[in-house]
């Protein structure tokens, strides 16, 4: 073992909390400060969905609204092994890769209200949210069309030869659409610098995975294009990161795209007018009291790096502040100008 | 008994192209699948195989004669065992009238023969054949020389050149690629083939690979790319083989392209020109002929540019590529092939969302673009000889449109008919009724009429096709109409 990674390797509180938290073999760690990273951003993104989910009952957010919770490690760790630079761009369950990329949680939740102060002022909301600052192309509403635009970032970043990434995120449902094949066919020929990462949360909609794919195992999808791929944990934020890591060092390099599979799993319905009628309640607690990504990490931060409980609970505090002040901004801040319906339709061209 | 070798066409709208090269002479012998000549168009060069066995026994073209009639006998070939003199001699006569006239004079537009300001007088053989169905489109070969000072868009002294829509939207792309590295060209055919159409020659030659992209065909695939390097901040050209396979990509266009820049509050635009030919060319059917002009102009965030004349073509192709925004850019592959004089500037760019007044007059007003013109111009000149003075307009853009123009004209004639090719519901010319009745309806004295397409599938067989089209006739009686004639 190597001084790095000797180094990353974390420090037991106790023998038992060892042996609790033994890796599998090959298991990625983390060290403490990463630990402390990833429970600071899925707690952000997890408190932030539940905030959005109680304005949504409130009547503050309207049409559309897609939570993220119980995905939280997939966006969190593949964020953590990107560059910055490397361009993100999803479908409408998009909350949580905003937060991820680091937009401000006050403009994202302020778009989600309609308000002047959201990302899009107030003209885009829950599903169409952009921040070119952080490389975030949104924010999609047609499922699967966001595969090709991200190729579309990815062949603008080989154009460029710029040594940045496209991280292109679906569903399992997207998977099945046609233009994804296009695009894939696409990046495996033309050697684009694109990581597609399929978030199989089970379900589309209401419909299972067995009951709208032909081929479950996603990571396979691009077989016929040569595309590698690989089928991830996506409830635990190392093995995310870890396979995320190789997967955009594929890209990097010039080899071409690969595809990720992240196993995950929604806690909340489709979308908050879902009667969730197509899974168990037993199916989804047992998710959330033995697969939860931030508990997982939570547990490793108490018993693995002895980090004490007081200042967990200060990280807790500090993501509820924020979380707060988002909402108190977005149920405050005035909506959008009446004029604002007639701006940004076109570009003024430059002489 | 001796057979004639036919000029062949080598595609649908072909109607004239140069006899090349003989590769047999006269006494060879000749066999099925021998290749008799070269014949070249604008655009490609083919091979004449004999289908026929027997000896060559009169050459009735020359090579090098440029202007050959599609459908001109070129040879003779006598049967084996045939005296060669005698069939020569028969020979050349059983074959279709090169110089046919359009016989009801109602069709399609023909080749315009008084037209002004022409640089280059068709050769006679380049008339339309009487068997040639819809007289291949016809491109009125109407020049703007006369009235593009009036624009003033050039200089009137402004040296031209003659040149096809295809080159000039083959050279705007080519300027504006030498201008800026971030314009690219992507779609099917564009590189290797040279284009399907023959509108991206010799671009990979000049930029390269990385710069004119093959696609595989994935319509919907390619357009949803372009428009995410164009969010991205390069510069597509994204050409579409005809735009009705672009309604395989009409997702991307709408949706992504044209929304985008709303939906993020004015962050993210998306400079990019999606373009190829639209509407009908010539017995091609309902999936190769759909006019999408009214389409794309329904939509709030795109720029939708149809022009006529090559020299609208160049410069507004070139200030697309320029424009910060996503423009249908719609060609016609009929007008492809046709000339015009186009001002030789270093940098001629026209302004989007300007019509022009394309010929002046005062009795009515004819508004179309794109192919239409062809049907408006035709018109007018028949209108002339009958006392009516029409004055024509091309809008050249169609979103944004320029209403005051047609406004201001119809002020002067109070009298308007629209044309085009597409379908009349919610097309351009309703369009342009509806903002006439509230920006001028005080000044109309009679109803606005629209010539358009029949409300039906475009139909295979010639005549119905001819049928389903606008007619020259249809603009003339509409015109008399609307002035009480």
């Amino acid at each position: 073992m190597d001084a790095a990674k000797e180094a990353a390797q974390p420090t037991p509180a106790s023998p038992e909390a060892e042996a609790a938290h033994k890796p599998a073999p090959n298991m990625p760690q983390f060290t403490r400060d990463e630990d402390l990273h990833a429970y600071h951003e899925m707690l952000l993104i997890r408190r932030f969905e539940e905030k959005a989910g109680q304005l949504y009952g409130m009547g503050l957010i309207g049409g559309f609204c897609h939570l993220y919770i119980g995905q939280e490690a997939v966006v969190v760790g593949m964020q953590m092994a990107a560059e910055e630079g490397d361009q993100v761009i999803t479908g409408y369950r998009d909350h949580g890769h905003m937060l991820a990329c680091g937009m401000d949680p006050k403009g994202v939740m302020a778009e989600l209200t309609g308000r002047r102060g959201g990302y899009s002022r107030g003209k885009g909301g829950s599903m169409h949210m952009f921040s070119r600052e952080k490389q975030f192309f949104g924010g999609h509403g047609i499922v699967g069309a966001q595969v090709s635009l991200g190729t579309g970032l990815g062949f603008a970043d080989a154009y460029r030869k710029n040594g940045k990434v496209s991280l292109t995120y679906m569903g399992d449902g997207a998977a099945n659409q046609g233009q994804v094949y296009e695009s894939f066919n696409m990046a495996a020929l033309w050697k684009l610098p694109v990581v597609y990462v399929i978030e199989n949360n089970r379900y589309a909609m209401g419909t299972s995975v067995a009951r709208a794919s032909a081929q479950t195992d996603f990571s396979k999808r691009g077989l016929s294009f040569g595309i590698p791929g690989e089928s991830v944990d996506g409830m635990d934020v190392r093995t995310v990161r870890e396979a995320a890591g190789r997967a955009i060092e594929h890209a990097r390099s010039g080899q071409g795209p690969f595809i990720l599979e992240m196993q995950t799993y929604r806690y909340r319905g489709h979308s908050m007018s879902d009667p969730a009628k197509y899974r168990t309640k037993d199916e989804v607690s047992k998710m959330r009291d033995e697969h939860d990504p931030i508990e997982m990490v939570r547990k490793r931060l108490l018993e693995l790096h002895g980090v004490p409980e007081a200042e967990i609970k200060a990280t807790d505090a500090k993501v509820r502040e924020i979380v707060n002040a988002s909402a108190e901004f977005a149920t405050n801040d005035p909506e959008p100008d009446p004029s604002e319906l007639w701006t940004d339709i076109l570009l003024e061209a430059r002489a | 008994m001796a057979t004639d070798i036919l000029m062949p066409a080598l595609s649908p709208t072909m109607e004239e192209g140069k006899l090349a090269k003989w590769l047999k002479k006269v006494g060879d012998p000749v066999k099925s699948g021998d290749v008799l000549a070269e014949i070249e168009t604008d655009k490609a060069t083919m091979e004449v195989e004999a289908i026929d066995e027997g000896v060559l026994a009169k050459i009735l073209v020359e090579e090098g004669t440029e202007g050959v009639a599609v459908n001109t006998p070129i040879a003779v070939i006598a049967e084996e065992g045939e005296d060669v003199e005698a069939a020569a001699a028969a020979g050349g006569k059983g074959a279709p009238k090169a110089n046919g006239q359009d016989q009801d004079g109602q069709g399609a537009p023909t080749p315009d023969m008084q037209a002004e300001g022409q640089a280059k007088a068709p050769a006679p053989a380049a008339k339309t054949g009487e068997d040639a169905p819809r007289a291949p489109a016809a491109p009125a070969k109407i020049s703007n020389t006369a009235q593009a000072p009036v624009m003033d868009e050039f200089p009137a002294d402004t040296p031209m050149t003659t040149m096809t829509v295809r080159e000039a939207l083959r050279d705007a792309m080519a300027e504006e690629m030498r201008r800026d590295g971030d314009v690219f060209v992507m779609g099917e055919e564009v590189a290797e083939y040279q284009g399907a159409y023959k509108v991206t020659q010799g671009l990979l030659q000049e930029f390269g690979a990385r710069r004119v992209v093959d696609t595989p065909i994935t319509e919907h695939g390619f357009a949803g790319v372009g428009v995410g390097a164009a969010l991205a901040g390069l510069k597509p050209i994204v050409e579409f083989m005809t735009f009705n396979f672009a309604m395989q990509a009409i997702d991307q266009i709408i949706n992504s392209a044209a929304k985008t820049l709303y939906m993020s509050g004015g962050q993210l635009g998306c400079p990019i020109v999606f373009r190829g030919p639209n509407g009908a060319a010539a017995r091609v059917a309902a999936q190769h002929s759909h006019d999408y002009a009214a389409w794309y102009s329904n939509v709030p965030g795109l720029k939708v540019i149809a022009p006529y004349t090559a020299s609208d073509a160049k410069g507004l192709l070139k200030a697309a590529i320029r424009d910060p925004n996503p423009v249908i850019f719609l060609e016609n592959e009929i007008l492809y092939g046709q000339s015009f004089p186009v001002p030789q500037l270093d940098d001629f760019v026209l302004p989007i969302g300007k019509a022009r007044v394309h010929r002046p007059g005062t009795d009515v007003t004819i508004v179309s673009f794109a192919i239409g013109m062809t049907y408006a111009l035709k018109a007018a000149q028949a209108l002339a000889e009958q006392g009516i003075e029409a004055e024509v307009i091309d809008l050249r853009t169609l979103r944004p449109m320029d209403t005051d123009t047609v406004v201001e004209s119809v002020k002067k004639t109070g009298r308007c008919v629209t044309v085009e090719e597409g379908f009349p519901q919610s097309g351009v010319g309703a369009e342009i009724v509806a903002r006439l009745m509230v920006d001028a309806f005080d000044y109309l004295d009679a109803p606005v009429l629209r010539i358009t397409g029949k409300d039906v599938p475009m139909p295979y067989a010639a005549n119905l096709e001819k049928l389903a089209l606008p007619t020259v006739a249809e603009v003339v009686e509409a015109a008399r109409s609307v002035c009480y004639k």
